[in-house]
């Protein structure tokens, strides 16, 4: 028989507003409906109303935990329309904030999908090594998120020859401390069988849902910005690309544990080769034209497209965000699974829905699941495999 | 490192499809025209053949109808193939990608409640981010939908709150 369990509106995990109708046979998942739109802000069309200097405060808004993403990719589409590139430091202050934006927030990710399987241990510990990254950003800024560095043309703000030694320091220490925690997480029995094997989305899915980042990465499909169209100091440094062909959650973990590794490898490179010079161009005027941008953001590409007529405020501003595609791919991914692992499956793709979505109050007489049960459920399975493995 | 520019794809353009206009902006980015009628045989030859990854598509609305552009890309190459094609006021209609292409099926959903244009074939054609109380034929991302319905006020959710 089928039944159908209400999960939302807003993301039991996450805390943010989406709507998952789970159609479910006694435990496992046959189906699954998403609904989004619950806090629609309308930023394309606010956008059309703003100068090309203010849309880069406004689409910074967009997100709070990749708000470096946004605007790097909006700039980059400017840059694009008006023909201009940005001098080599800004484009190397530009590389060094974005990936250090990677890591602080693959670390969120891995934080928060410990605290879903009960590994609180895990989210602690990760998050207390996140924090110090929070501080380095408020000391080259002055703000531990919003940073506002991105500018048409260059960078607002130089990162000071003082600041180098700091920021190696904590790499240091975080290079040391990633190789533990990606260690302590994989080599764990009970979190392997918790991840391994868990809401497959196989590599033909992966394509034609146009999936991105580390969730394409993780199934096998080798898409990054980063490599593929390579933009600011991106193509002046040594790093790997991380795939891994399994497509489970484990997987995905994977992907975003060794990519920290790998920002680890390109913030030093920046720092040790970082050019001398003038850190913006000046740009007068954006002529007629159109413009693409597009930034490898820490959940996959962030793509910006600006139209412009010569006017002060761009004519159509279009933004997708990686978690727009990413979404759609859970109906496949969670298909044949239980619940248990619905709310992990969920979560695995790092959803970001401050993207897209107002309220509703779902009231059908039905049994909705809170935020709470999901956990539970998903608390109570992992401690059943503890106890197997213990024995 | 960097791979090389495609230029076989563009080629092969050229001859399957006469009518497409191909303007390159830059290194990996090229804009190419084509009538409405082509945009659907366009889009699976880059898919299926040229094993282009659909981004986005956007819908824009200008003076002499609105713009639909399909943002394919070119990974091996890092290219971004937009397709675009002009759909006239007066008859808002295009073949939907949907069927073929699971990717196309939200962002179409999108430009239909935003802009109006009627994506023939789409197994769900539904509202994806406006309130469900919101009126079906008002698109928001309109031109002219600023000035005729400045006083417009949505009915709230008769459910209780």
């Amino acid at each position: 028989m089928k039944r159908i369990v209400p999960i939302g509106p807003y993301h039991p995990l996450q805390e943010e507003p989406e709507f998952f109708k789970l159609i479910v046979e006694g435990e496992k998942v046959v189906d699954l409906e998403i609904n989004i739109g619950y806090n629609h802000r309308g930023h394309e069309f606010v956008a059309q109303k703003m100068t090309w200097d203010q849309v880069t405060f406004l689409v910074e808004r967009i997100c709070g935990i990749c708000s470096d993403s946004h605007p790097y990719a909006y700039v980059l589409a400017v840059e694009d329309a008006a023909h201009v590139t940005a001098p080599p430091r800004a484009q190397y202050i530009r590389t060094i904030i974005g990936e250090l934006e990677r890591i602080h927030s693959h670390y969120l990710w891995v934080g928060l999908a410990g605290h879903f399987i009960g590994y609180n241990t895990v989210w602690m510990w990760v998050w207390r090594y996140r924090e110090p990254l929070l501080d380095i950003f408020e000391l080259i800024m002055g703000n531990r998120n919003h940073y506002a560095i991105n500018k048409v043309g260059g960078a607002r703000r130089d990162i000071l020859p003082e600041h180098y030694s700091k920021i190696e320091k904590y790499l240091d220490l975080l290079e040391e401390k990633n190789t533990m925690f990606t260690k302590a997480v994989l080599d764990d029995p009970v979190i392997r069988a918790r991840l391994e094997g868990v809401g497959i989305l196989s590599k033909e899915d992966a394509v034609a849902y146009g999936v991105l980042g580390p969730t394409a990465r993780g199934s096998g499909y080798a898409t990054d910005v980063r490599k593929d169209d390579p933009y600011d100091a991106y193509d002046k440094v040594d790093w790997n690309e991380i795939v891994f062909d399994e497509g489970d959650v484990l997987a995905k973990a994977k992907v975003r544990l060794l990519e920290c590794s790998e920002s680890i490898k390109i913030v030093r490179q920046c720092l040790r080769n970082m050019p001398d010079g003038p850190i913006e161009t000046r740009v007068d005027e954006i002529p007629p034209g159109e413009g693409i941008g597009r930034h490898e953001a820490p959940r996959g590409e962030v793509f910006h497209y600006v139209r412009s007529d010569g006017s002060n405020m761009p004519v159509r501003h279009k933004i997708r965000a990686p978690s727009f595609m990413n979404i759609p791919s859970n109906v496949v991914a969670v298909r044949g699974y239980s619940i248990a692992d619905a709310a992990l499956v969920l979560a695995a793709v790092d959803p970001c829905y401050c993207c897209t979505e107002r309220t509703v109050v779902l009231r059908n007489g039905k049994r909705e699941l809170t935020g709470k049960d999901m956990l539970r459920l998903s608390w109570r399975k992992t401690e059943r495999l503890r106890r197997r493995y213990r024995r | 490192m960097k791979k090389e520019y495609s230029k076989e794809i563009l080629d092969e353009i050229g001859a399957k499809f006469p009518q497409a206009s191909v303007k390159i902006h830059a290194p990996r980015r090229t804009y190419i025209r084509v009538p409405r009628d082509d945009v659907y045989g366009f889009a699976k030859f880059l898919f299926e053949e040229k094993e282009c990854r659909l981004s986005i598509a956007t819908g824009i609305d200008k003076r002499d109808g609105m713009e639909i552009i399909y943002h394919f890309s070119h990974d091996p190459s890092g290219t971004y193939y937009s397709i675009k094609t002009l759909v006239p006021k007066d008859d808002l209609k295009i073949k939907s990608l949907a069927d073929f292409l699971p990717a196309a099926n939200w962002i179409e959903r999108e430009i239909h409640e935003l802009l109006g244009i009627d994506f023939v074939g789409h197994p769900n054609l539904i509202p994806l981010l406006t309130a469900e109380t919101w009126p079906g034929d008002l698109h928001p991302l309109r031109r002219d939908y600023a000035d005729e319905h400045k006083d417009l006020k949505v009915e709230k959710s008769t459910e209780e709150r």
